[in-house]
């Protein structure tokens, strides 16, 4: 790889975040190149989702900055970080579900006609492109979105996503809510979008997942990063141990084998 | 509401009426049904009333009552439905109404002759007062609104101490006395022989409105046209084209059955010189009154501003899910304070008819309208878990509500017993709404 020539597309340095005295993330540097996706594991509470949503905007940073394309940048809201292309798809899917397909894809940047009113016809065509490139037995364009199958609930947060010209794209678990067909979409999905340039942080408990979709791989244990690595170099079974025991492979020791086999 | 665009469907082409149920028929129509059983039970209401007075209950006269007299609950129900989508409550508003009718009557007593020098003989004294009210009433709801979505109390304490707070603040406003001696002008807004349109107005201005409903659904089907849209079949156009028209102008035909007191019309006819008095005597239409009118067009607005504007796509998509609303970036505070300063603008309007219809203010207009505006709501489908409601349906509400008190006071039932009736209709109509939707999902 020769990508520490280029400029990062996302420089995450030093970020903490704290709730109360809590340290949900400490300390963490993360870099993200164009077309790259790099998988961000660990375990539950290990701090994955913070400090993402410090990059989306949707929880400030209590100390450290973010660079994109080199230059620093103030996210303080999810406005923001739309200005810089950074697109989030949200583990709970955040959707307003007592409205529907359109409605959701455009919220918050709504087609208007030159008035100023809503131009629903228009946001409604394209939706229907966007469904139909994503998901094409996508037709439930006009109910409100919590009467749509989790799979179909996942295409609308995942249209919304990359229909804005998503230069940075942040996917918390994409595919636990779906079914194996579903998976293998999502899957094809963001190989395609890593193809058209675009880098993506990939959250995800699936470890197959992550080997199979990512270069790069960060372990965070306890709101700190373990490592970086690059796929190529380790196994899954050495990134199980970093997510558990929050060392390096190197670091592992014998009794800490020992332990792993053990809670299998 | 309909589950159309599920059905197979061919872009552009009108669906086959393969399936010809009932419920099928009703789905093509795209018709809310919600509304539609609303309606029914609306008619339902004024039909046993008519059934039991012997026939006198459904005549001009006692509908015209009726609506004037619901009109400003219905009016301040449209904006109670935002704020209730947007999981919010304002239990401020009948003492803001107490407080801007107040306003009005010391504005047209004293304020404007003394202060600003605006005699009675000026022309649009009503119209300053009314820019004046309602200034007041979107400043205090602009404070309130403030308060609940940048300070984050919430909205139930901020607007039960508004309710507290600003009634005595009516008080202070004319020192415990009561004002009288509204603009002339500024009463026809409460209605009344002379508060209404007119026999030819009312016929004009529903050919406008049938003319008005006639073009919204061109216009839908061009633009579902343009798209490659299914559109409805051209028999549930034709319907629904038929049907709004006919209400529209039975409307006018029922409020047009209504006419002047033969002492009035005779009063006026020499007054302004009508010539000589015609055999019976002068028989002048009323047509529509004035608060109706405003009625139709705060829920004309209103449903605009909820359905065709950000603001009310915002409002509905943080009742859905507040959080998905700030993650999209969404100014969730400014969206929930404006919710607030159009319940403000609402009440000086509801205050205007108040005002006008007594001719001055007391200390206690407007007190427990916060509870009927919400039962009016509550009525119409807007629900307390957010995200849920419409304008229309908190419009028919207030009506459910004025036809139920004034059927029984018709009845002659005293008004405690309204109350019991009117508590029991609110708990039945949402323990049938709630038992529908759950049936339904």
């Amino acid at each position: 790889m020769t990508v520490a020539e280029r400029t990062p597309l996302v420089e995450l340095r030093h970020i903490s975040v704290a709730f109360g005295g809590v340290h949900a993330v400490r300390d963490v540097s993360l870099d993200l190149y164009a077309g790259e996706v790099v998988g961000l594991v660990g375990g539950n509470g290990a701090g994955k989702t913070t400090l993402m949503r410090v990059l989306s905007g949707a929880h400030p940073a209590g100390a450290g900055e973010v660079r994109v394309d080199g230059k620093r940048v103030t996210i303080t809201n999810p406005r923001d970080a739309k200005r810089y292309n950074i697109e989030t798809i949200y583990q709970t899917l955040a959707l307003a579900e007592n409205v529907d397909a359109p409605a959701n894809l455009f919220l918050g940047r709504e087609l208007t006609t030159r008035l100023g009113s809503l131009d629903d016809s228009a946001m409604e065509a394209e939706t229907r492109k966007v469904m139909g490139r994503l998901n094409p037995n996508f037709k439930s364009f006009k109910q409100p979105v919590q009467s749509l199958s989790g799979g179909q609930r996942q295409g609308v947060a995942i249209a919304r996503a990359v229909h804005f010209n998503a230069r940075i794209l942040i996917m918390d678990e994409p595919t636990a809510a779906l079914g194996p067909a579903e998976t293998a979409q999502v899957r094809n999905l963001i190989r395609q979008l890593k193809d058209e340039g675009i880098g993506i942080f990939l959250i995800s408990h699936d470890i197959h997942d992550v080997f199979d979709l990512s270069e790069r791989i960060s372990v965070m244990y306890h709101g700190e990063i373990v490592g970086t690595i690059d796929k190529e170099t380790v196994t899954p079974e050495d990134v199980l141990g970093m997510i558990i025991l929050g060392k390096k492979p190197d670091e592992v020791t014998d009794s800490d084998r020992a332990a792993i086999e053990l809670r299998r | 509401m309909t589950n159309l665009a599920e059905a197979p469907s061919q872009p552009g082409q009108q669906r086959s009426g393969a399936g010809t149920s009932i419920r099928r028929l009703i789905a093509q129509t795209e018709i809310d049904v919600r509304l539609f059983g609303m309606l029914v039970a609306l008619a339902v209401i004024l039909l046993t009333f008519n059934v039991l007075s012997g026939g006198t209950f459904i005549r001009p006269t006692n509908m015209v009552t009726l609506s004037v007299q619901g009109a400003g609950i219905a009016i301040i129900a449209t904006g109670m439905v935002l704020v209730i989508v947007s999981r919010n409550i304002d239990l401020s508003v009948g003492s803001l109404v107490g407080f801007v009718a107040m306003s009005y009557a010391l504005l047209m007593t004293d304020l404007l002759p003394d202060v600003l020098g605006i005699g009675p003989d000026f022309p649009f004294r009503w119209a300053i007062a009314l820019a004046i009210g309602i200034g007041i009433g979107a400043a205090f709801g602009a404070l309130q609104g403030f308060i609940i979505a940048y300070i984050g109390v919430p909205s139930f304490i901020v607007t039960l101490g508004g309710l507290l707070s600003i009634r005595g603040l009516v008080w202070y406003l004319s020192n415990g006395a009561a004002v009288s001696g509204i603009d002339r002008n500024f009463q026809l807004l409460g209605g009344g022989a002379q508060g209404s349109l007119g026999g030819t107005l009312t016929w004009v201005a529903a050919i406008i409105g049938c003319l008005a409903i006639i073009a919204l659904l061109v216009n839908s089907r061009r633009q579902r046209r343009r798209f490659d849209f299914p559109v409805r079949p051209m028999w549930a156009e034709l319907l629904l084209a038929v049907a709004g028209c006919v209400a529209v102008l039975g409307l006018a035909a029922f409020a047009n059955a209504n006419h002047w007191p033969q002492g009035l019309a005779n009063r006026i006819a020499i007054e302004q010189n009508w010539g000589p008095t015609p055999e019976g005597g002068w028989q002048v239409q009323t047509g529509l009154p004035f608060p109706i009118l405003l009625v139709i067009g705060v829920g004309l607005v209103m449903t605009w501003l909820a359905t065709r504007r950000r603001f009310g796509r915002y409002v509905y998509a943080y009742g859905g899910n507040p959080d998905a609303a700030e993650l999209a970036g969404i100014n969730t505070r400014m969206t929930i304070l404006k919710t607030y300063v159009v319940m403000g603008i609402l009440c000086a309007i509801a205050a205007a008819i108040a005002a006008a219809r007594l001719n001055g203010a007391t200390l206690d207009i407007g007190v427990s309208y916060e509870l009927y505006v919400i039962a009016a709501a509550v009525i119409g489908g807007t629900s307390f878990t957010g995200g849920i409601g419409t304008i229309s349906g908190a419009i028919v509400g207030a009506f459910v509500m004025a036809s139920l008190a004034y059927g029984l006071s018709y009845m002659g039932v005293i008004s405690p017993g309204q109350n019991v009736a009117a508590g029991i209709v609110l708990i039945t109509a949402v323990g049938f709404d709630t038992y529908n939707r759950r049936r339904g999902s």
